[in-house]
């Protein structure tokens, strides 16, 4: 207790002789629910870039940052609102890295960061909805829209000489708007979908929807579904009775897993998933690995740059008042300038406070476009010999 | 006209399918039926029954494969049966020691021990998750395929593929065994006999010295006994996850009804008439339509009745028609 005192009282010394302030940043992620095991990396990554400008002590003159958690839960709405108004009416956070899963983090950034002028950078929410949403200039995202995905998808599957085919997507937000956009893109471009139908997770047995996919025909069969669930099922079915051989994998389809449980039956089959082939990523897994933690997980570089451009762009302000810094956001996170990998955080606020430009490119490759959301790089594999095989990046 | 093709793609997509599955219902609805006429409430333990002789009989598979006994090209899993059979036989005794005979002595209303049942399903379905776990496990070791899709096109030349999997087959030969083996029980052996008696009129059966203790214990081994097999080929034929047992509680329901509470033989037409409405009701019949319509033509619509997302609404739905016109059920069994 007296060594917490003293270390209280000294804090306090050194922050007022600094004269500089203590920013709150929060991060509301889904800490519990469906994607608990990639929320723990990815609020990781972003206290590692905090950690990183708070040590820097570069931060308009000294200010240090410290993380407030949320738990967003990913899936209730209500939850995510009620933590987010936490952070910002009783933490009084300047900006939050989150939400984390499309629809909360909508509910979130409507109900109570736009009312409250606070600026919030989603790592990992896709929804292709959020890049037309009304947001007041307030919400970014580090990751690319699913829109994006869908076009790439679109142009691989053509490229492959496969003009038909029949999409499957797990049944919610994320694989309906995946599906959509996909479907638009691939018709778009000259091609046909045969059939765009959902499928339920957790069940045993998928020969119904197989059957009905089967039915619709096309050359190759688009999985936008889950590995560890509905979306084995569906392979699994679709090989089992000859009603596929082709198959296109996106996102979250694309994984060891994959491999592990079909090999070479599924050789030939091909796919996509948002990843970065440049060396800032090298850089954020060496980081990560240092710190304690696997930088590889999903969206853990995108929490990384989302935590770094927020910082940067109050440094370009000079002020850590959202109303003004959110301008800038844009800026810091593009050309012109100076480009920035994850770890020149320190380097980054020193060119910006003498003045200069920087050009952050971060753990994943961040490109803001449109009404500020990552422009997006894909990492394209197929599966050849029972082994997956990245084909390269675009 | 393409009848060929027309007819390998229902059988590879409707009819072969819907046969295993019809039979994997039938076995379960067996199992609810026997309860329901000999003791007089329905069982809705028992998915959750049918889950846990599943998941002792994957241990059991586990342990035999650890000794490298195997009886290959079938899966070791039929080996663990009767090791399974006899745990989940213990586990029904005993429940029916610790909860249903408390309520039997008072004669309770059938709808208190269809409660106590619900209670009895919530305290399986933890016990189940507790000893195997709640992720899916393949366990079928077996030959794979007896004709696969891909070998079938290359010998025929057909357009379409056909593919039988062993445990399809598997699934309706055991079914007809043990369906087999029931009906001579019930009809030729002195048990079978008093437990019909016992069924038919508890107090003439009590008159006539039957043991009411031995009759309830042998149809809860049974019972166990069916929920096992159905269990595990549907595990083996699919894939086993303890959850997935609680969904099939509502086709199993369905088809007992629908064949007539009570009434073995309504519970096994039931199981088929569930199956092969469950899934030629949600089959798109575009393709087969196209073969059988004139040359190089395609329907415009899938036709399709319902989306796959509503399969579980047809049981729903036969359950309701039947239980507003015909009570009893078709195979005339007793009114719920």
């Amino acid at each position: 207790m007296k060594k917490l005192l003293l270390a209280t009282a000294a804090s306090a010394l050194i922050a007022g002789a600094a004269q500089a302030e203590e920013i709150k940043l929060g991060i509301s992620l889904g800490f519990t629910g469906p994607l608990e095991t990639m929320a723990g990396p990815m609020a990781l990554g972003a206290e590692l870039a905090m950690k990183e400008v708070s040590d820097s002590g570069l931060l308009l003159d000294g200010s240090t940052i410290v993380p407030v958690r949320s738990d967003s839960t990913c899936v209730d709405s209500a939850a995510a609102t009620a933590g987010v108004e936490r952070l910002i009416t009783t933490e009084k956070v300047k900006a939050i890295v989150g939400g984390m899963c499309s629809g909360e983090a909508t509910a979130s950034l409507q109900n109570v960061a736009m009312p409250n002028g606070i600026v919030m950078i989603s790592p990992s929410a896709t929804s292709p909805a959020l890049s037309s949403l009304e947001d007041n200039g307030l919400f970014f995202r580090t990751s690319p829209s699913d829109a994006r995905q869908g076009e790439v998808m679109a142009d691989i599957i053509l490229e492959k000489g496969i003009k038909s085919v029949a999409v499957t997507y797990t049944n919610n937000d994320y694989g309906k708007g995946l599906a959509d956009s996909f479907e638009a893109a691939f018709k778009a471009k000259g091609g046909t979908v045969t059939v765009n139908a959902a499928h339920d997770d957790g069940k045993a047995d998928y020969s119904a929807e197989v059957g009905a996919l089967a039915a619709a025909g096309g050359d190759a069969l688009v999985v936008a579904g889950y590995v560890d669930q509905g979306g084995s099922g569906i392979v699994r079915g679709a090989i089992d009775s000859g009603a596929f051989e082709t198959f296109v994998f996106p996102d979250g389809m694309v994984g060891s897993a994959l491999v592990e449980k079909f090999g070479a039956e599924i050789d030939g089959s091909f796919g996509q998933n948002p990843a970065s082939g440049d060396e800032g990523r090298d850089i954020f897994l060496k980081l990560a690995e240092a710190a304690g933690f696997d930088g590889t997980s999903a969206y853990s570089a995108e929490a990384y740059d989302a935590a770094a451009l927020m910082m940067l762009a109050m440094q370009a302000a000079g002020t850590s008042d959202a109303a003004v810094w959110k301008d800038k956001v844009m800026d810091v996170a593009n050309a012109p300038g100076e480009k920035i990998q994850p770890g020149e955080l320190a380097k980054a606020l020193e060119i910006i406070k003498a003045g200069g430009d920087v050009d952050y490119v971060g753990g994943a490759a961040v490109e803001l476009i449109g009404s500020g959301e990552s422009a997006g790089s894909f990492r394209e594999v197929a599966i050849e010999g029972g082994e997956l095989k990245v084909i390269g990046y675009r | 006209m393409d009848i060929l093709n027309a007819l390998v793609a229902l059988l590879n997509f409707v009819i072969i399918p819907a046969s295993s599955y019809g039979a994997q219902l039938a076995l379960g609805a067996l199992g609810v039926t026997l309860i329901y006429g000999i003791l007089r409430f329905s069982n809705f333990a028992h998915g959750d029954t049918m889950a846990f002789g599943t998941g002792v009989t994957i241990l059991g598979t586990w342990g035999l494969q650890a000794m490298g006994v195997s009886i290959a090209p079938l899966p070791t899993a039929l080996l663990a049966l009767p090791f399974g059979i006899a745990v989940t036989a213990l586990l029904v005794l005993g429940t029916d020691r610790a909860v249903y005979r408390f309520y039997r002595k008072k004669k309770s209303d059938p709808v208190i021990l269809v409660m106590v049942s619900v209670g009895v399903m919530f305290i399986m379905n933890g016990i189940t998750r507790f000893v195997i776990g709640v992720d899916e496990i393949q366990f079928d070791d077996g030959e794979r395929f007896l004709i696969s899709a891909k070998a079938f096109k290359e010998a025929t030349g057909l357009a379409e593929g056909l593919s039988l999997r062993s445990t399809q087959v598997i699934t309706v030969v055991t079914a007809v065994l043990v369906v087999w083996a029931l009906f001579w029980f019930l009809n030729s052996t002195r048990t079978g006999k008093s437990m019909r008696a016992f069924s038919d009129n508890e107090d003439l059966a009590l008159l006539s010295g039957i043991n009411p203790e031995r009759v309830v214990a042998v149809t809860w081994i049974i019972a166990a006994g069916l929920a096992t097999i159905a269990g595990t080929l549907y595990g083996l034929d699919k894939s086993f996850k303890a959850f997935n047992y609680f969904q099939l509680l509502l086709p199993i329901f369905a088809a007992a009804i629908v064949g007539g509470l009570g009434n073995p033989l309504g519970a096994i037409a039931g199981g088929f008439i569930i199956a092969f409405s469950e899934v030629s009701v949600t089959y798109a019949f575009k393709k087969v339509a196209g073969y059988l319509g004139p040359e190089g033509w395609q329907p415009d619509s899938m036709l399709q009745l319902l989306g796959t997302e509503y399969k579980f609404a047809v049981s729903f739905a036969i359950l309701i028609i039947v239980l507003l016109f015909k009570p009893t059920g078709l195979f005339k069994g007793k009114s719920v």
